[in-house]
């Protein structure tokens, strides 16, 4: 970002529904690849929705005449070693991780474009306190302080969230610090200075909506890496408990049964994170190109 | 050179507070009363208080910080609830086979990442620019510990090349005698070629799945360069005069595009030791990862506590050596100093 943008965006209030269907038409053909994105976006949250209604098993219910079996007719994706069924557990499964993603970005959004904002627009002191704090979080390797948060904060679901949006603070963080920055003398802002509105009237109602597209990009972006970071918690033994359907946790379990060539029982579950990480980095790199067009590689 | 080392020292310094202030941050926050908790169930009040007064926990929180930083100079990490042993003492042993691991499946990375990424810039738009830029997309995207097991399954359950995955060594080997730690390097001493070709067989799966995983952000970063290198003046210039495309790729373009990678690689090694924890579960590694992750599970604090301190104290470290690094070669950087 280097051009100072002129006017606030703030375009899209007249139109309606119609306006925004025309613009999601020009986003998903400028880009086949997003358009698919956008597609399997869809589909995940279709199965995070209604995919508990749909599945053909219980996703708990053990059945141990039917341990271990390969995928069949009966069992699309197989059984595990309680005989319970993948797929059901699979798609049951979306709706959790999904959710702790969601939440833990929604979090580090609020409070890391807050910080950011503030950093950027004031300057001073609370720019020297948010710097700081990015720079202790990014002295640790990531996933290392998830593990120490989670184990310090205690082995729960919503620690998980809390420790996920901790390590992305800083991502955030410096972002919309920058982009704050930059608009800070920008001739709106001065403009709305003069007709006497107070310095959080104008972060509100100026800057935030301004730096709110990249943001967005920011989120698509680390939603991905959010996923990962959980289900890799949870494979380690942390947060999510058995029985619960849990992508990285099916992994885990999975993992004993490899050894010994019963590939199905990690392979789903592995195949769907996948899926779903895949499907927020095309999705981020996506709306980057939109929003940020230097930015294209 | 020296005045370059010492100030990028002095930077390393406030990293260094910041981590020793969190790490000790993270036993206040623990949920309920520590004592109680060290003290386990049947405690009575009394020895609750006793324990308290022992573990230092009575005294504000200023002294407690003062305590825990001068235990800390002394090497003192505490004591392992489950084990008994000391948790620097178990660090310190653990610590060269997650070395070994990391730095092999980086440089691995690093060995094939680079050659690609340079091909696919020189030969834009080719086959070879589509696979780099297929493979960044997809690598970023792989679960490390899904990528470990899926090489499991067909490098030692379908093809059976790559022995069990368990631990650093087959049980009929004995370990060799420990000059450095690396299992490689200490055989090699040893002169002693099986041991070598075992220790070798043990590694190359779980270097091969931290190696994909580095990959993708190495090439990608490398393709990136080098295409804004090549399309500079002085490359222009040098291809003007008659140079042949080898020297001028290699000479070049190569040691200015290398800047940004340099300074990727801290970013990679973040990536890399938090990879390197779930490598080491899925392999039954005996290092340092999986130390923490055998103690997270009985909710053993002492031990997760050091482990986070040894690998942000590492990774400070690794970044320290990466600026080190760029001021060699980028002779700007070390006028700046």
């Amino acid at each position: 970002m280097t051009a100072v943008p002129s006017a606030p965006a703030r375009r899209r209030s007249s139109g309606g529904l119609m306006a925004t269907l025309k613009h999601a038409h020009y986003v998903i053909s400028d880009n086949p690849v997003t358009g698919l994105a956008f597609f399997m976006l869809l589909v995940l949250v279709l199965a995070a929705l209604v995919g508990p209604f749909l599945v053909p098993y219980d996703p708990l219910a053990s059945n141990t005449m039917a341990a271990l079996q390969p995928p069949s007719a009966a069992h699309w994706f197989g059984t595990d070693q309680l005989g319970r069924d993948i797929l059901s557990r699979v798609v049951v499964a979306t709706r959790l991780d999904l959710a702790i993603a969601v939440f833990s970005v929604a979090l580090v959004f609020a409070a890391g474009g807050i910080a950011g904002i503030a950093a950027g627009f004031f300057g001073g002191w609370t720019d020297r306190i948010v710097g700081r704090i990015c720079d202790t979080i990014m002295a640790f390797p990531l996933f290392v302080l998830a593990m120490g948060i989670v184990a310090a904060l205690g082995n729960t679901v919503t620690n998980i969230v809390i420790a996920t949006a901790i390590i992305n603070f800083p991502l955030y963080a410096r972002v919309a610090r920058s982009e704050a920055a930059i608009r800070r003398q920008a001739g709106f802002v001065q403009a709305a200075r003069l007709t006497g509105n107070s310095e959080w009237r104008i972060v509100l109602t100026q800057i935030l909506p301004n730096i709110l597209p990249i943001m967005m990009v920011q989120m698509s972006l680390t939603m991905g890496y959010a996923i990962l970071n959980a289900a890799g918690l949870s494979f380690i033994g942390l947060g999510v408990r058995p029985p619960t359907s849990e992508w990285g946790i099916m992994v885990a379990e999975g993992a004993t049964f490899i050894v010994s060539g019963e590939w199905w029982i990690a392979l789903f579950p592995g195949l769907a994170l996948m899926f779903a990480v895949f499907c927020f980095n095309l999705l981020g790199d996506g709306l980057r190109d939109i929003v940020d067009p230097q930015r294209r590689t | 050179m020296l005045k370059l080392i010492a100030s990028r020292l002095a930077t390393a310094i406030p990293s260094l507070i910041g981590v020793v202030i969190v790490t000790f941050l993270l036993t206040r926050v623990l949920p309920g009363d520590t004592a109680a908790y060290f003290a386990g169930p049947a405690a009575t009040p009394q020895a609750i208080a006793e324990i308290r007064a022992k573990l230092g926990l009575d005294k504000p929180l200023p002294v407690q910080f003062v305590d825990y930083v001068s235990a800390l100079a002394k090497g003192d990490l505490g004591t392992s609830l489950s084990t008994g042993q000391s948790v620097a003492h178990e660090i310190t042993t653990r610590l060269p086979a997650s070395a070994e691991l990391t730095l092999s499946g980086l440089i691995l990375a690093l060995v094939i990442a680079v050659p690609f990424g340079i091909a696919a810039a020189v030969k834009q738009g080719s086959w070879i620019d589509h696979a780099c830029r297929i493979i960044t997309t997809a690598g970023v995207s792989l679960p490390v510990f899904f990528t470990g097991l899926l090489l499991v399954y067909l490098f030692y359950f379908r093809l059976g090349w790559a022995p069990a995955p368990l631990g650093r060594l087959d049980v009929f080997f004995s370990a060799p005698e420990t000059v450095t730690g690396f299992y490689l390097i200490d055989s090699l001493i040893a002169l002693d070629g099986e041991t070598f070709r075992a220790a070798l067989a043990q590694l190359v799966v779980p270097a091969l799945t931290l190696a994909i995983f580095a990959l993708a952000p190495i090439a990608r970063i490398t393709r990136a360069s080098m295409l804004q290198v090549l399309a500079s003046e002085f490359v222009r210039t040098a291809r003007a005069a008659g140079l042949t495309s080898r020297t001028v790729i290699i000479t070049y373009a190569f040691r200015n595009a290398m800047l940004p990678v340099v300074t990727t690689l801290g970013m990679v090694f973040s990536f890399l030791l938090g990879a390197n924890v779930l490598v080491e579960k899925v392999f039954a590694w005996p290092g340092i990862g999986s130390y923490a992750v055998e103690a997270l599970i009985t909710s053993d604090f002492a031990p997760v506590q050091g482990f986070v301190l040894a690998m942000a104290i590492l990774y400070v470290a690794l970044n320290l050596i990466i600026d080190l690094a760029y001021g060699i070669i980028d002779p700007r950087a070390r006028s700046e100093a």
